[in-house]
């Protein structure tokens, strides 16, 4: 069942256009997670499913009612917002409970509602306490509570972890996963620009950027078949490789000729038409092994090494002023600075975008 | 012309000598304690424990001649007959007991205590809060604010028109009695009616107060946080609640500040009531009673005993602000 509807949504402010023609249906019980570079648009797109900026063209359904001009208060939604915005003169529970004052609900519903949300979230020692004599992760588990009371059919929240501290940030990223475990029924937007709360969090991702949807699905699929370079490069850390190539064979399976490189055959089908074609390849950088033989893919010369312990990070000196190669090669590795080496990948690690930015997979 | 270019020349004088001492103490402090050579870490120490003295110096200085030694010397005062010459114990202290007039004072600066500090605080949230979501709010709040530019006096001249009362047959050109005999009333000499011509005079305080209050509340409103406000939308709060509930709790402390600033201000009250009634008819003050006695009944003992009684009314308010101001930061 549809939760969450968008429509051809856009905003504008004035003449300039910052969402355009956003289309997207959000099932009941999904976690969807907006993610996109800063300035995409993904927090506006969620405070105008919120009900804090108007929709200036579009649709916007919850539960199948258009919800366009509805107040934000009865759109069924809560939101957790970035800096927590806890009413810092009310009690723990007064917070969570001052929604429910409003719609002038009995005490007992509201004590039972509070009682609730501040045992699933360990909030019980602290009802009494104003937000100033809370930790940062507390302050955000308050915020998240406030929405629990409310019961919403779709929850939102807008960065929630970027105010924490790394550890914190990991430990609250867990509980949010367990929360949603908790309630299989409920619907969550979750906003952030951390691919890793992404990837970790989100039953589908959906990547911003620069106002449109750049493509839509479950973290895996986006981490292994990307539709474009934007995604694909978004999408991973350090960012895929890109590499200029030209098809010299097209079939089943593609074979391009690295500009001033080896060939290379890449599992992905091509039309006849993309014969001598030019194309970018991409490869990541954790899909990047070293090689001996003559059956290399790349080839270059070391210029900073980042040994992580786990994993060891090798920067390539750019060729004719292009960007260097960036491989991530396994556990510790003794290669030092200056050293000239080889890598390949498989074929099914290789991706190839065509001249529009545009996946062979999605065309 | 030459007043003028006096007046220049002294004010060069004054900010030259201002620049001088700080420049020249520093310059002698630096030479004492040169902040080089072997001892350069104790001597940089040195000189900053002796530096805030030498800058602070002057400003105690002044504060201990001009305000220190006058609250003793009333004090002392307080005790001493008509002259300050001959002792007299606490006289002045239980005839100010048993005074009409000083009980009258009392009586009305408390009116004035309770009511202008709160009217002005009440009108300038309200003024600030309006001011906030109109688009000509700046040009409100300027119309607002003005009435704190003018002085007191000044004010009092100008609502001594807006109460004046011109006699039978002659047309009413104080704003208030064309307005009552407009609506067919007969005219009154406002500033004279026994105990209400109090708030004619407390009216003309809050006219002047609501300004302030207004610009403080206003930056303390735009201080708020947006997201607090966004979250009680969600909640379901109107704007009232959200006014309420969410932001005026929220600026409670700039709330306690402002009233408290207007009310230490009230108790010193003066100008108003000298320039419109002089005290008569029911209307005197205790710092206008003061006045009175110092420079009219010329008793210097029975003035410095109602200046005490000012102070010790100002001090627990004045601690109580300061302290709150200081919470705020």
């Amino acid at each position: 069942m549809t939760s969450v509807s968008l429509k051809d949504v856009s905003k504008s402010y004035g003449s300039v256009e910052v969402l355009r023609n956003i289309n997207l249906d959000i099932e009941k019980g999904e976690l969807v997670v907006f993610v996109g570079p800063s300035g995409c648009g993904k927090s506006t797109l969620l405070r105008m499913i919120a009900g804090l900026e108007t929709i200036t063209g579009g649709d916007l359904q919850i539960d199948g009612e258009r919800m366009n001009e509805t107040p934000p208060a009865q759109r069924g939604i809560a939101m957790v917002f970035q800096t927590y915005a806890l009413y810092p003169h009310m009690s723990v529970r007064d917070n969570m409970a001052f929604g429910m004052k409003i719609a002038k609900k009995p005490k007992s519903e509201i004590d039972a509602a509070v009682d609730n949300a501040a045992r699933i979230l360990q909030l019980e020692p602290y009802l009494d306490r104003l937000p100033k004599a809370l930790s940062g992760g507390q302050r955000q588990r308050v915020a998240i509570g406030r929405a629990i009371v409310r019961d919403p059919k779709v929850f939102l929240f807008d960065e929630p972890l970027s105010n924490l501290d790394a550890a914190l940030r990991v430990a609250t990223r867990i509980e949010i996963a367990q929360l949603k475990e908790s309630m299989p029924e409920s619907t969550m937007i979750y906003v952030t620009h951390d691919q890793v709360e992404a990837m970790t969090l989100a039953s589908r991702i959906v990547v911003l950027h620069g106002g449109n949807i750049e493509q839509v699905g479950a973290p895996l699929d986006l981490y292994e078949r990307p539709a474009n370079t934007f995604v694909a490069q978004f999408i991973g850390s350090p960012a895929m490789n890109m590499v200029a190539a030209q098809v010299t064979e097209t079939g089943a399976s593609t074979t391009v000729q690295i500009r001033k490189g080896a060939a290379a055959t890449v599992q992905v089908p091509s039309k006849p038409g993309d014969q001598s074609s030019l194309v970018q390849l991409g490869v990541r950088p954790e899909d990047l092994v070293l090689t001996e033989g003559s059956d290399f893919l790349l080839e270059g010369t070391v210029a900073i090494v980042e040994a992580l312990g786990e994993t060891t990070v090798l920067y390539f000196e750019g060729k004719d002023g292009e960007v260097g190669l960036i491989a991530k090669l396994p556990g510790i590795q003794s290669i030092g600075k200056g050293t000239k080496v080889r890598l390949t990948a498989a074929p099914d690690k290789l991706h190839l975008f065509d001249a529009e930015d545009v996946s062979f997979h999605y065309r | 012309m030459e007043q003028l270019l006096l007046a220049l020349v002294s004010m060069a004088a004054g900010v030259g000598a201002c620049v001088l001492y700080f420049w020249g103490t520093n310059k002698i402090l630096d030479g004492i304690f040169p902040a080089r050579g072997e001892n350069a870490g104790r001597n940089i120490l040195r000189a900053n424990s002796i530096r805030p003295w030498l800058f602070l110096g002057p400003a105690i200085a002044l504060l201990t001649l001009y305000l220190i030694y006058p609250v003793i010397n009333s004090v002392i005062l307080s005790f001493y007959g008509p002259s300050g010459k001959s002792y007299v114990g606490t006289a002045n202290y239980s005839w100010l007991i048993s005074d009409a007039g000083f009980r009258e004072s009392l009586r009305n600066n408390l009116l004035w205590l309770f009511v202008v500090p709160a009217a002005s605080t009440f009108f300038g949230l309200i003024a600030a809060a309006l001011t906030d979501r109109i688009s000509w709010g700046n040009i409100a709040k300027s119309l607002i604010f003005m009435p704190m530019a003018i002085s007191f006096v000044g004010a009092s001249v100008i609502w001594k028109f807006v109460y004046d009362i011109r006699g039978e047959n002659i047309e009413q050109i104080g704003l208030l009695n064309a307005i009552v005999v407009a609506l067919g009333g007969e005219p009154q000499a406002w500033i004279t009616l026994p105990f209400w011509n109090n708030f004619f005079l407390m009216v003309i305080l809050i006219w002047i107060q609501t300004g302030f209050a207004m610009v403080i509340l206003s930056a303390a409103l735009r201080g708020i946080p947006e997201e607090t406000v966004e979250a009680a939308v969600l909640d379901g709060a109107n704007p009232l609640q959200i006014f309420m509930k969410i932001k005026v709790p929220q600026i409670w402390g700039t709330i306690a500040v402002v009233w408290t600033t207007i009310t230490i201000l009230v108790l010193k009250v003066f100008d108003i009531v000298l320039a419109m009634t002089n005290g008569q008819w029911g209307s005197q003050v205790l710092a206008n009673y003061m006045f009175d006695w110092m420079f009219r009944g010329l008793d210097f003992g029975r003035s410095a005993t109602i200046a005490i009684v000012i102070m010790v009314m100002v001090i627990p308010i004045m601690i109580w602000n300061i302290r709150e101001a200081r919470k705020d930061v």
